[in-house]
């Protein structure tokens, strides 16, 4: 239950963070200031400045909308499509359709990662939402796997049997007993991945296919910063320590979801 | 001589008293039987001699094995202790054992951790004669086998011949043949007895089954909540005194009385049903193998009768079981309820009970959803009423669906199966070993539950079981099958006292017996 609260707390900061982004931060991002470069935290930034004088804390604050704008897309593309596709593997286990299902996502974890990302951002031009759309399609196996290994082994369950003694088909069966079992694998593996999604979204903006200059966004300003690791470490630092606590407070939010969801746990409480 | 004396063993787990002033004892050469019901403390007691207790246990008063106090001894010393001086069989032979090593080399671990010095193929071939005389020739069996190619028989044996490798002067079988068929289980227990009798062994045999411990224990001692409520030699059942002696002994042999006469009429017929498997292709162009579960099997269920559906695991039992009840497609034959073939329409006049109490649940909904499941059939939602009265009408409180299914304990959960079965007022109740994963206390219990349910709403059972005393006491008819096929049929009275087939024979000299029954 702690872990939930702070999880969730931590994880409502950066949201916070990134809302009030569009209202406003200390200064603007897309001014720059080169007098004022690589200035160490003080009061007037709080962050310190970056190699072109733009405010540290206040590119964090608008980079949260980017970095968690992915992710959370992201997810719900690979949650949306891949648990449907896992439970229909499963329910269909040995046809046809498994077979499809399966051997697509074969195919698509052959490919390495970064690869399609980078080929996605070729054909149709490099930007955030292509970036989006990439790192969404690999969580597509990642959940339809997990999915189905946990749909395969509650359909030989009595609990199961016994609904289709009730009548109940393979759908009606999968949304009312498998997913809820398999929810909490899902939670977890959510988060998990939703942190990955923070870290690809980066790895995608240092190499420069994700968010464009002048979007800020927490994996361009590590780019950036990498050069300068010597002179200044403070550029490098905060936009580590961003990624850091959100996939820090998710990790925990999930573990702490997972508990909650669990009805056997929420009465020994 | 003593070998083992525990005196006035009291423990606690987390400060929760679990044994209390727990007095036995065991001398070479004798079988101490000690019964209980699920948490009678009879496991832990065992476990107490091992110093294998769960983290957070405190012991009081005295274990003493071959003079020494186990409760004084240092970790060191309890190993040096376990396996050799006390071996242990358990009840599961599938987890006893590691999947990845030979049995040989499972064999021989216990003989080179306690003599390290042993060279490796000096305790290969002491394995070879622990397995030897565990019944596993070397010749069938090879040290090179793998736990997974022999059947859950041949692995208690490899589990007893681990626990008697080093020849230790006691042995503790917690409930050695729970998972096994009669048949398997009287070959085990007679091993068992014989390995004692050879080596002058103490046997400390842990059972749920009066009648298993009753036919080979010297002593027996009954346990109910973390006590002993009394002990006793083989003629227990006359000199008991104990209420719960008396309880546990009618419970085991109890008999539910039965009103309803069935009626002329078939509901289910069964003609020629015939199921088959295909096996894994053993070569790429060769034909696949076909593995025929249940084999041109032909019967009929009158309404209102109890008709009883024996035999050893994998008969083709399940398969047929689930053949009726429409889950799995046949390869020939027919089966009829009420004269139409099994679909969605005759669906709703048979429900099902399964026999595990805690997978029969999904466990992330309330208890009233999860009972009104079959209502689907109906395609209509259950009224809460209809939900109370069902409820109600297995012994629990209409309150009770608002709770989660592990708030209930097996027995419990085994009455709220049958709830859902009965909701929608089906004709047929197919009980698929309802009871046999129950205390015998709340079996009887539920047999007679059963018992009433027929007489108040005509109701038609087919209950299949390993277990014949639960057979014999609850149907009117009996079939027995074998190897898919249906090898006697008959009353069920006459079939127990007259069997015709020879496999019937044997399965009914195989069963232990309670005595006087």
């Amino acid at each position: 239950m702690r872990s939930l609260i702070f999880g969730l707390a931590l994880t409502a900061v950066f949201a916070l963070v990134a809302a009030l982004s569009f209202l406003w931060t200390p200064y603007d991002v897309t001014v720059l200031e080169i007098a004022n470069k690589l200035k160490p935290p003080s009061v007037a930034h709080w962050f310190g400045t970056d190699h072109f004088g733009r405010d540290i804390f206040s590119m964090i604050m608008v980079g949260a909308r980017t970095s968690i704008a992915v992710a959370v897309v992201a997810v719900g593309i690979g949650m949306g499509l891949g648990v449907p596709l896992g439970l229909a593997a499963a329910a269909r286990k040995g046809s046809l359709l498994d077979e499809v299902i399966m051997r697509g996502n074969d195919l698509i974890f052959a490919f390495p990662s970064l690869l399609i990302a980078i080929l996605i951002t070729a054909i149709f031009g490099p930007s955030a939402v292509n970036a989006i759309i990439a790192i969404g399609i690999f969580n597509i196996p990642v959940f339809a796997r997990l999915t189905r290994g946990a749909a395969l082994s509650l359909w030989t369950r009595d609990y199961v049997l016994a609904a289709r003694v009730a009548g109940k088909g393979a759908v009606r069966i999968s949304i009312e007993h498998i997913l809820p079992n398999v929810a909490n694998l899902l939670i977890v593996q959510g988060t998990i991945q939703f942190s990955l999604g923070i870290l690809a979204e980066a790895a995608l903006s240092y190499v420069g296919l994700g968010a464009q200059p002048p979007t800020p966004s927490w994996g361009r300003m590590l780019a950036d910063a990498q050069t300068l690791i010597a002179l200044a470490p403070h550029v490098a630092l905060f936009p580590g320590f961003a990624i850091l606590f959100t996939v820090l407070g998710l990790n925990l939010a999930g573990d702490g979801l997972r508990d909650v969801l669990d009805p056997k746990l929420r009465v020994q409480r | 001589m003593t070998l083992l004396s525990i005196e006035n063993l009291s423990l606690s787990i987390r400060g929760t008293p679990v044994l209390r002033d727990v007095s036995l004892t065991v001398a070479s050469g004798e079988i101490l039987g000690v019964i209980g019901e699920s948490g009678s403390g009879k496991s832990l007691t065992a476990f107490s001699v091992l110093q294998l207790l769960p983290e957070g246990s405190a012991c009081e008063g005295r274990v003493k094995l071959l003079g020494r106090d186990v409760l004084a001894m240092s970790e060191p010393d309890l190993c040096a202790m376990r396996g050799r001086e006390v071996g242990m069989v358990f009840q599961e032979p599938m987890t006893a054992l590691n999947p990845v090593q030979t049995i040989g080399a499972q064999v021989a671990e216990t003989i080179l951790i306690h003599e390290p010095k042993t060279r490796k193929s000096e305790a290969m071939k002491r394995a070879a004669q622990a397995l030897t005389r565990c019944e596993l020739p070397q010749n069938k069996f090879p040290l090179s086998r793998y736990p997974h190619e022999m059947s859950g028989g041949q692995r208690q044996r490899v589990v007893i011949a681990m626990a008697i490798a080093l020849q230790p002067k006691l042995l503790i079988a917690d409930e050695p043949t729970t998972a096994l068929d009669v048949t398997t289980q009287a070959e085990i227990l007679a091993l068992l007895t014989r390995l004692v009798r050879e080596d002058g062994m103490g046997l400390m045999l842990i059972s749920h089954d009066l009648a298993v411990v009753t036919d080979m224990a010297h002593r027996i001692a009954i346990m109910k909540d973390g006590e002993v409520v009394e002990t006793g030699g083989i003629n227990l059942h006359h000199t008991m005194k104990h209420p719960y002696t008396k309880a546990l002994f009618e419970a085991s042999g109890h008999h539910p009385d039965r009103s309803a006469a069935p009626q002329e009429t078939a509901l289910l017929e069964v003609k020629g049903a015939t199921r088959d498997y295909s096996l894994p292709r053993k070569s790429l162009f060769g034909a696949a193998d076909t593995f025929r579960a249940v084999d041109n099997v032909s019967f009929q269920i009158r309404r209102g009768e109890s008709l009883g559906l024996v035999g050893e695991s994998g008969c083709g039992k399940s398969t047929l079981t689930r053949a009726i009840l429409g889950l799995e497609p046949l390869q020939g034959g027919s089966i009829l309820l009420d004269g139409q073939p099994v679909g969605p329409e005759v669906r709703r006049k048979m429900q099902v009970v399964f026999q595990d109490p805690y997978g029969s649940f999904n466990p992330r909904h309330k208890v009233g959803r999860l009972v009104a499941e079959p209502f689907h059939l109906l395609n209509r939602k259950a009224s809460s009423a209809e939900v109370d009265e069902a409820l109600t009408s297995v012994g629990l409180l209409a309150s009770d669906q608002h709770k989660y299914i592990h708030e209930f304990s097996g027995g419990q959960r085994q009455r709220i199966a049958i709830a859902r079965a009965l909701i929608i007022k089906p004709e047929l109740i197919v009980l698929d070993e309802a009871v046999s994963a129950l205390d015998v206390s709340i079996r009887a219990q539920i047999l007679d539950l059963l018992a009433d349910l027929s007489d108040k709403f005509g109701l038609t059972y087919l209950f299949i079981s390993h277990d014949l005393s639960v057979v014999r006491a609850i149907t009117d008819r009996c079939l027995v099958m074998k190897a898919g096929k249906i090898v006697e049929e008959g009353e069920t009275e006459h079939l127990f006292t007259m069997p015709s087939h020879h496999y019937t024979q044997t399965l009914i000299a195989a069963a232990p017996r309670l005595p006087g029954a």
